[in-house]
């Protein structure tokens, strides 16, 4: 790519020719307020909020290419101006809603208000008189406060679902769902994720996280998912990939949680279930593939759109639910509380677990394993609402029934699970431990990744797919050739649960890269790298589940699957 | 036909959709364009206020028009066309457009109808690309333009129906540089005149026996996005965009006028781009109130027409402006 010099408000700048001009702005810190770019998705151009002057006339810098000698001036009184009436009508009304809105905490689009001096009551929009329309019990949105941007249904396409639309002409023009009865929601979030205004969001459950804080009567655990670390800290200002793991510990317990866990714990147990699934599938030639079943998104995909394969995922709970059926059963009998007061808290960078954690499958002796499921973000409102600076606090370690291993660490990364997996497999297979735990084929940005790994003289061909539109792609190979794999890893997201749904604003392809270096980084510096080495977690397979009857044991390990209609 | 292009150019065609691009370099530009796939498309969308040329010219003179698509066909080398029909006007031709496709077809000729629910946007070149390949019937961003990328991005080369016909009538050595006038007088239709293009309006107006015998403006090129001229201004003035001449009696209140553009484009406006959806029904809003406060009004027309998407937000200063100037203004 040819380089060329361009000047942003006079100031020297050296990009790519015909690169947006409003990303050599993002690159260089550079603010340049915008509302529908996303520099993952097609430029769109509809807020037209990004202007800048060029030889006297006003326009997009998101359209706008770099060319040697362009010289854009940032904040001529034209572009103030209409840059701010802009503002005024992109947003007309949207405030209103703001009281109810969980972003009042942290809100890009209010602080944006404010520094350009935009009211939002300046213009008027239509009522729509539309409900608020619940995708399962993991997002929402209003279609009351959607501006039009698009991102989200750029996002739905992009992660292969096609699931939202724009709908409506003219000032009507907002958020709708596809009238195609063949496509249903997975639930992955990635529209909350690219929603500039909280329109699209997850179904929040702070309140209810708070009030379960207040009352003496119950013991609550709070367990932390293996992408969360790595990424809160951007709400903070810190660098993506900055692993704030003891922080969040110390936090959770300034908060008032009981116990402090951790959904790694769960992840080892997974692993250990799974890799045993696997190990039992090679010594009896089948069925292949077995297919991972810890990203909900990919397992109402697989329930709504592909049936057929259902037998194939994995019967292996995932590590949520693992972790929170232990904690309220063996964790619950150790220190002899009755597991009706305890309450399980997830704090996950996805918005299906939200979705999961209510599914009445997973019952264990009637209680739900996991209670509530916050997000990365709402995690993030709930400690600005305390006034916690998180990256101030203090380190301090896990609960010891919250001890994982570096393998469980991984499972935020697309690959994680898979890498795990081969691990313990690996013991499982031969009795042996590996010299060298890295799998590095599984690893990367890729949206689907291949690799035959040799274990005990088996040629075990794997495949790793992030991003649901690749499954199709992994389903038609299967179609073609029933046997074109043994195992293979699904993650609806981008980048894996590190780039899920219920991460902070923004989340970009570059962002999620660097997010997961921080998840390996953790793995590296591991002495115990292998979830079947986890100390708890032997204690809880080898001597808890052995002692108790087969339908305890299931109810605690696996999980089944069926056919879902639309909505369900 | 070979050197069609040349006679195009020679004959001076601009297009008559309304922005008067010169047809020959269009049509050159899809002719050099590499691929192999190509398409062509008559936009018969016509979705402009005081426009009814499009369909007289269908049910008078069809036959012309498809042979020009077949004369551009043959000229960027491709057998396929679309017709972009507006769903009012594709029930009074079907029977006669369905067998003239029948008889090309047997040349090997398709011609595809796509019916279009009427709508401004769906003129706009790009926008009833969008709506053809069943998407929502918005603007899409240029470049690239539709000449490299137009339909199922292939080269696509879009006229309007009476650049067509005015190509039939070039390749047969008839053109005389006549165009196709809408006339409205105080409300009503009046029928749609053909003239040479370089006539006034006054002259129009006076040839044809329409000169109203009361004080007037007129607005030409479109009742909503057309320029607006009063008494004076006729004999300087020519037709111009897409062939229509409305004449309004001077006693018309502004508020009448205001609210008569802003419906149109409030309702019209596809919703894709902040200062347009919302700014037309904005704009709408305040003429719901009896008195016209201007500076408000001349506050989102200015964001509209410097920082609209496409032409359809960015066309709204030239009524709002041209009347203020040439008429209110005056008062």
């Amino acid at each position: 790519m040819k380089q060329v010099a361009i000047k942003l408000n006079g100031k020297k700048i050296k990009c790519n020719e015909g690169a947006s001009v409003l990303q050599v702005a993002i690159d260089h810190n550079i603010e340049i307020p915008h509302f529908c770019y996303h520099e993952d998705l097609p430029i769109d151009a509809n807020c037209r909020v990004c202007l800048v002057e060029v030889d006297g006339k006003v326009m997009t810098s998101c359209t706008l290419k770099a060319q040697a000698g362009l010289a854009v001036k940032l904040n001529t009184p034209a572009v103030a101006k209409l840059r701010k009436e802009n503002m005024e009508l992109l947003l007309a009304g949207h405030t209103q809603r703001c009281p109810k809105c969980q972003k009042n905490y942290a809100c890009q689009t209010r602080e944006q208000m404010e520094k350009y001096g935009v009211t939002g009551k300046k213009y008027e929009r239509p009522c729509l008189n539309l409900p608020i329309h619940k995708m399962g019990s993991a997002a929402e949105f209003d279609p009351e406060q959607c501006i039009g941007c698009n991102k989200c249904v750029e996002m739905c396409q992009k992660i292969g679902i096609g699931f939202l639309q724009l709908k409506g002409q003219a000032a009507k023009n907002s958020l709708a769902i596809t009238d195609d009865k063949c496509v249903d929601c997975i639930y992955c979030g990635q529209c909350t994720v690219h929603c500039p205004v909280a329109a699209v969001r997850e179904q929040n459950q702070i309140e209810q996280v708070k009030a379960a804080l207040k009352d003496k009567s119950k013991i609550v655990i709070a367990q932390c998912a293996p992408s969360v670390r790595c990424s809160i800290g951007e709400e903070f200002g810190v660098k993506p990939g900055t692993n704030l793991m003891g922080e969040i510990n110390t936090a959770l317990r300034q908060l008032g949680f009981d116990r402090v866990f951790d959904v790694n714990m769960g992840a080892d147990i997974t692993t250990w279930v799974e890799a045993k699934e696997l190990v039992e599938r090679i010594k009896n030639g089948g069925p292949f593939p077995m297919f991972t079943s810890c990203c909900p998104g990919w397992v109402k995909m697989a329930e709504f759109y592909y049936p057929a394969m259902l037998e194939h995922l994995t019967t292996a709970r995932s590590p949520q639910i693992h972790s929170g059926g232990a904690y309220k059963t063996w964790w619950a009998e150790e220190e002899g509380i009755d597991p009706h007061n305890i309450v399980v808290v997830s704090l996950m960078p996805c918005t299906s677990k939200k979705y999961e954690a209510q599914m009445d499958k997973f019952k264990v002796d009637g209680h739900r394993p996991v209670d509530y499921v916050l997000t990365t973000r709402e995690f993030a409102v709930l400690l600005k609402d305390q006034n916690i600076d998180l990256p101030k606090l203090k380190k301090s370690t896990v609960d010891p029934y919250g001890t994982f291993s570096g393998a469980a660490a991984i499972y935020g990364a697309s690959g994680g699970v898979m890498e795990s997996a081969l691990r313990t497999a690996y013991h499982f297979l031969t009795g042996k431990e590996l010299k060298k735990v890295e799998f590095k084929q599984v690893r990367g940005m890729q949206g689907v990744k291949r690799a035959t790994i040799a274990i005990n003289g088996h040629k075990l061909k794997v495949a790793v797919v992030a991003t649901a539109a690749n499954v199709k792609l992994i389903m038609e190979e299967i179609k073609k050739d029933p046997n074109a794999y043994h195992y293979i890893e699904v993650m609806s997201c981008p980048g894996g649960c590190i780039g899920g749904g219920g991460q902070p604003i923004p989340s970009t392809e570059r962002i999620i890269a660097q997010r997961i270096a921080g998840l390996y980084q953790i793995d590296d510096k591991m002495q115990v790298r292998c979830a079947h080495k986890n100390p708890i977690v032997r204690r809880y397979m080898e001597e808890y589940i052995p002692s108790l009857p087969e339908h305890k044991q299931r109810e605690l390990l696996y999980t089944s699957y069926s056919k879902k209609k639309r909505f369900e | 036909m070979r050197n069609i292009i040349k006679k195009i150019d020679q004959a001076g065609l601009v297009g008559r959709g309304g922005a008067e691009f010169p047809t020959a370099r269009k049509w050159q530009s899809v002719k050099d364009a590499p691929g192999k796939v190509k398409y062509v498309v008559c936009n018969a969308s016509e979705g402009e206020l005081g426009l009814f040329k499009d369909i007289f010219i269908l049910e008078h003179h069809l036959a012309e028009v498809m042979k020009g698509m077949v004369l551009a066909m043959d000229t960027i080398k491709t057998k396929k066309a679309y017709f972009n029909l507006n769903q009012n006007y594709h029930k009074k031709i079907k029977g006669k457009l369905g067998k003239l496709i029948k008889q090309y077809a047997k040349q090997d000729y398709e011609f595809e109808v796509f019916v279009e629910h009427p709508s401004y946007i769906g003129g706009e070149e790009t926008a009833l690309l969008d709506a053809i390949e069943g998407k929502r019937t918005q603007p899409r961003l240029k470049p690239p333009y539709p000449s490299d990328a137009g339909l199922f991005g292939a080269p696509t080369l879009i006229n309007n129906v009476e650049t067509f016909y005015n190509v039939a009538l070039v390749a047969e050595d008839k053109y005389k540089n006549d165009r196709f006038c809408c006339l409205t007088v105080d409300g009503k239709r009046i029928d749609v005149y053909r003239q040479p293009a370089d006539w006034s309006l006054e002259k129009i107006l006076r040839e044809t026996g329409n000169y109203p015998d009361y004080d007037f403006f007129v607005q030409v090129g479109g009742s909503a996005s057309g320029v607006v001229y009063n008494q004076k201004q006729l004999s300087k003035n020519k037709l111009s965009g897409a062939g229509s001449l409305e004449v309004y009696r001077a006693s018309m209140k502004p508020h009448q006028l205001l609210s008569q553009w802003f419906e149109f484009y409030a309702a019209e406006s596809c919703g894709k781009c902040a200062p347009c959806r919302q700014g037309t029904f904005n704009l709408w809003k305040l003429i719901d109130k009896k008195t016209i406060d201007w500076k408000k009004i001349m506050a989102i027309v200015e964001t509209m027409e410097k920082t609209s998407f496409c032409g359809l937000g960015k066309s709204i200063g030239v009524p709002v402006r041209s009347y203020l100037k040439n008429v209110e203004g005056r008062k």
